[in-house]
């Protein structure tokens, strides 16, 4: 089994040349292409836009992203700030957080699940897994009378506990799976040597992860950065998540502002798409829960 | 690794007092695993058990009156409710179209990444993109494209029909229309799940293959196929658990129509809460979609284990 693993481990991909890339760069241009479609809005003048045969080139203009910071306004005299610095500072600070939570809260239990399993320990297992697999919709009435009645909804806190337990299921499932693939045999032999259970946790187990923890934060950021619903019915003014303010500039006397739109889209894709380049390798490895030995 | 010098273990602190007693080795798994289980009682349990109650009394979101108690009745209301099943068909043909054609796409996908290549690594990312978007920004841009004036799919596709191509107006047409959307956004999740099951083939079993001369079709049957069986299942169950919540693409697209064609399960219940305020109604309907999710989370679960027993 050990040896199997280990010839697993030195698995390499098939080798391809140039040729190869040509024609995977044909395919994934033309599924990225809706993608692409929106940035070229967000560069686009409002009739170019909607331009009827559409226009793959045409003359750039920043108006629509000086939009998404800068609105005319007659009463104000010129210029005036709109707030979204403010709502990408949300989006990024409630994501980032609820993240980081669940990751911290979720690797302590993970700990416990692969190493000190309680009685009914996959009952607990399971029992967090369906609070993951259920429909938003099943809680969001309940959550909402809760955050009202309470007092939680429009504050940070709210929104970032909900988004943490969100966050909790899979952190613990992906995070113990990883724990289960260390060597439970050295830690006792630094046991024996006399290491405290905090110096094999922080000192031996954490460093090994390290990649799983990143794959793990990754995969959350992802699944917390877009979302809608909750955000929509418990955010207040000063805690909305941009995907909430897009929703609401389509409603408008005008239509939709497409270019104004794909600016705010553009602007939201870059840093989760920073992100997820830099990890990309670990990502890869998140995504199977573990359930692929290397 | 790090060998730890046996002087720190001794003489740390002496033993009584509450804190020893929560530190003793027997209550390390429980006092490690309360924080996570406190957040998700209070944030997902307790609302659940709310609901549940919810479900046994007249009670409108929207109104100050004393809920009255009703027993079963807004089961039964559901149970029987003509309308709720059309909306679980609605679902069941979505969820199963748009997973059978992610499971498609995410297979060539993952076999055409399957093996290195310059510039990999970015053409990998422009493939992931679909997937980092938000529900929001993916429905409205869609409903733009298939917009039967300014779309581009309807602009493309109109030189090849002679009348005007109008998508969201036929039942049909408009569950292709989220179909496709979904799919295209989800294809790459379904990509990366194979590509894992792809990787971790020996690399030994195609040079045993090669030398026995073994064409195509009989590499991949009995090399490849076995090794991504089980993540394929996988993936058509992760899909359908995530599919199944399907709420915002459907909302922003269609709105649910033509009439009810489009009206999945989430937009109902959606419906129900916020827009009539039935919400004892709507709690007993999320019930039912809970056990739903259970039965699948079982199969999920069933499908993990023995990805692991075939892995080890």
């Amino acid at each position: 089994m050990a040896a199997a693993a280990r010839r697993g481990r030195q698995r390499e991909l098939g080798k391809a040349g140039w040729g190869w890339t040509a024609l995977v760069a044909v395919v994934s241009i033309i599924y990225f292409f809706p993608v692409l479609w929106i940035i070229l809005t967000a560069f686009k003048t409002r009739t170019d836009a909607l331009a009827i045969p559409p226009k793959l080139f045409f003359t750039p203009t920043l108006d629509n992203f000086i939009g998404v910071f800068y609105r005319a306004s007659i009463s104000a005299g010129g210029a005036q700030e709109t707030n979204f610095p403010l709502y990408f500072f949300n989006s990024i600070f409630i994501a980032g957080t609820s993240v980081l939570l669940a990751l911290i809260v979720g690797t302590l239990a993970a700990y416990a699940f692969s190493r000190h399993p309680l009685r009914g320990n996959d009952t607990y297992l399971f029992i967090i897994l369906t609070t993951r697999m259920m429909p938003p919709i099943v809680v969001i009435i309940p959550i909402f009378l809760m955050f009202r009645l309470s007092g939680l909804a429009g504050s940070y806190w709210g929104i970032i506990l909900l988004y943490t337990a969100f966050n909790i299921p899979f952190s613990v499932w992906l995070v113990k799976s990883f724990f289960d693939e260390l060597n439970p045999e050295i830690e006792d032999a630094a046991r024996m040597d006399g290491a405290t259970e905090r110096q094999v946790f922080f000192g031996m187990c954490l460093p090994q992860i390290l990649a799983g923890l990143a794959a793990t934060f990754v995969f959350g950021l992802i699944l917390t950065w877009n979302e809608f619903l909750f955000a929509l019915l418990l955010t207040g003014v000063d805690t909305r998540t941009v995907p909430v303010a897009m929703a609401r500039t389509l409603g408008g006397e005008v239509g939709v502002d497409y270019g104004l739109l794909a600016a705010i889209v553009t602007l939201f894709l870059i840093p989760i798409f920073f992100v997820t380049f830099l990890l990309q390798n670990q990502l890869l490895r998140g995504v199977t829960f573990g359930t692929v030995k290397r | 690794m790090a060998v730890v010098s046996a002087q720190q273990v001794t003489g740390e602190r002496s033993a009584g007092g509450f804190w020893a007693w929560l530190m003793a080795p027997e209550r390390r798994g429980p006092l490690l695993v309360t924080p996570a289980l406190l957040v998700l009682f209070v944030m997902n349990i307790f609302p659940l058990l709310w609901s549940f109650g919810l479900s046994f009394f007249n009670y409108r979101a929207n109104r100050q009156t004393v809920p009255t108690f009703e027993g079963l009745q807004f089961y039964q209301r559901v149970l029987t409710d003509e309308n709720v099943w059309e909306r679980f068909q609605t679902t069941a043909i979505i969820v199963g179209s748009s997973v059978l054609v992610q499971l498609i796409v995410g297979f060539l996908l993952a076999l055409m990444f399957a093996r290195s290549f310059p510039l990999r690594r970015i053409l990998l990312m422009l493939v992931l993109t679909p997937m980092m978007l938000s529900f929001v920004s993916v429905g409205v841009f869609f409903k733009l494209y298939y917009e039967p004036t300014f779309g581009l799919v309807s602009w493309a596709l109109n030189h090849f029909m002679d009348e005007r191509f109008v998508l969201l107006a036929t039942p049909a047409g408009a569950i292709a229309g989220i179909v496709f959307a979904d799919a295209w956004m989800w294809s790459p999740f379904v990509m990366l799940l194979v590509l894992a099951g792809l990787v971790s083939v020996p690399k030994y079993l195609y040079e045993a293959a090669e030398i026995d001369r073994a064409s195509w079709w009989r590499r991949f049957s009995t090399i490849t196929f076995p090794y991504i069986k089980s993540l394929l299942l996988l993936a058509v169950l992760f899909r359908t658990i995530e599919t199944f919540k399907l709420f915002d693409i459907v909302y922003i697209i269609t709105e649910g129509g033509p009439g009810s064609a489009t009206e999945t399960i989430a937009v109902y219940v959606y419906r129900q809460a916020f827009q009539f305020f039935r919400t004892s109604q709507s709690a007993a309907l999320a019930y039912i979609i809970l056990f739903v999710v259970i039965v699948l989370t079982n199969l999920y679960l069933y499908a993990v284990q023995r990805r692991e027993q075939e892995v080890t």
